[in-house]
C-alpha cells in the first residue's frame, strides 16, 4: 500500500498519523510540506529514520529542489523519485492513501 | 494502466492543484490512461477560464485545458460544488437566471456519479488536496 503525505509534521499531524497506523513493508511518499519531513536533524528525523527501516520512504524530488533543501541532508534510507517515480509508485501499489 | 486523479484544492492555494496537473501529465507521458480528472470542493474553481494570473505565472486552468486537448482528457467538475462557488456553463447560467457563465474549454459539468464511476472504472484513483 502507498501512503501519500502532503503536509509539514511541523503543521499537522497527518504524517505522524499515517506513521502510527503504515504496516510494515508499506510504502510512504513525501510531496509538497511534507519534504520536510525528510530532513536531517529535525524534530521527526529519529521517527523517519526508524519508519524508513519499517517501510520503503520516498520524497519527491521537485519539492525538495522548489524548497531549496540539498540531497545530501536527505535522512539515509529515504530515496528521492521525479513524477515519473511517483507514477511508477502508484501503478506498483493496489491501494494508495492520501492522508489529506 | 487506467488511472482516475481527484482535485480538492483550488489553483494557486497551496500546492495540491499544481501537483496534479504535474502527475497527470507524467500519467500521460509514461503511456498510461487517465479515464477521468474530478474537480471536487474548492477544487472546482480549477475550471473557471475568467482567472488572470500574472503574465510571468503558470496558469493553472489553461494548463489543464491544454492537456485535455493533447490527450482528450475527461475534465469533470462536481456540479454542486461548481453552484456554490459561481462556477457555471451555458446551461447552468441560463437555468440559474444569471448574467454569464465562465466555465473553461474542455472542462464540463456532471454529479459525483462520474467521481464514483471513475473510481470504479479506473485501476487507481489518486486523491490531491489540501
Amino acid at each position: 500500500m502507498l501512503h501519500i503525505v502532503n503536509k509539514s509534521p511541523f503543521e499537522r499531524n497527518s504524517l505522524e498519523t499515517c506513521l502510527s497506523l503504515a504496516m510494515d513493508n508499506s510504502t510512504i511518499l513525501l510531496i509538497e510540506d511534507a519534504v520536510y519531513a525528510a530532513m536531517q536533524g529535525g524534530k521527526f528525523s529519529d521517527k523517519m529514520a526508524s519508519a524508513a527501516e519499517q517501510c520503503s520512504v520516498y520524497v519527491l524530488a521537485p519539492d525538495l529542489q522548489a524548497r531549496g533543501m540539498p540531497d545530501e541532508k536527505i535522512i539515509s534510507g529515504i530515496k528521492t523519485v521525479d513524477y515519473s517515480g511517483f507514477v511508477d509508485l502508484v501503478a506498483d501499489n493496489k491501494n494508495v492513501q492520501s492522508w489529506l | 494502466m487506467k488511472f482516475a486523479i481527484q482535485v480538492n484544492e483550488g489553483p494557486y492555494q497551496h500546492q495540491s492543484a499544481d501537483t496534479a496537473y504535474q502527475f497527470t501529465k507524467a500519467v500521460l507521458e509514461k503511456g498510461h490512461e487517465v479515464f477521468r480528472v474530478f474537480f471536487y470542493h474548492d477544487g472546482v474553481n480549477n475550471g473557471t477560464r475568467l482567472g488572470i494570473p500574472p503574465q510571468d505565472d503558470r496558469n493553472i486552468t489553461k494548463q489543464w485545458t491544454a492537456l485535455a486537448e493533447e490527450y482528450d482528457l475527461d475534465l469533470v467538475v462536481c456540479v454542486a460544488a461548481a453552484q456554490r462557488r459561481g462556477l457555471l456553463d451555458e446551461n447552468e447560467a441560463r437555468r440559474a437566471g444569471k448574467d454569464a457563465d465562465n466555465i473553461a474549454d474542455k472542462f464540463r459539468i456532471s454529479g459525483l456519479g462520474q467521481l464514483i464511476e471513475a473510481g470504479i472504472q479506473a485501476d487507481r484513483l489518486v486523491v490531491f488536496g489540501d
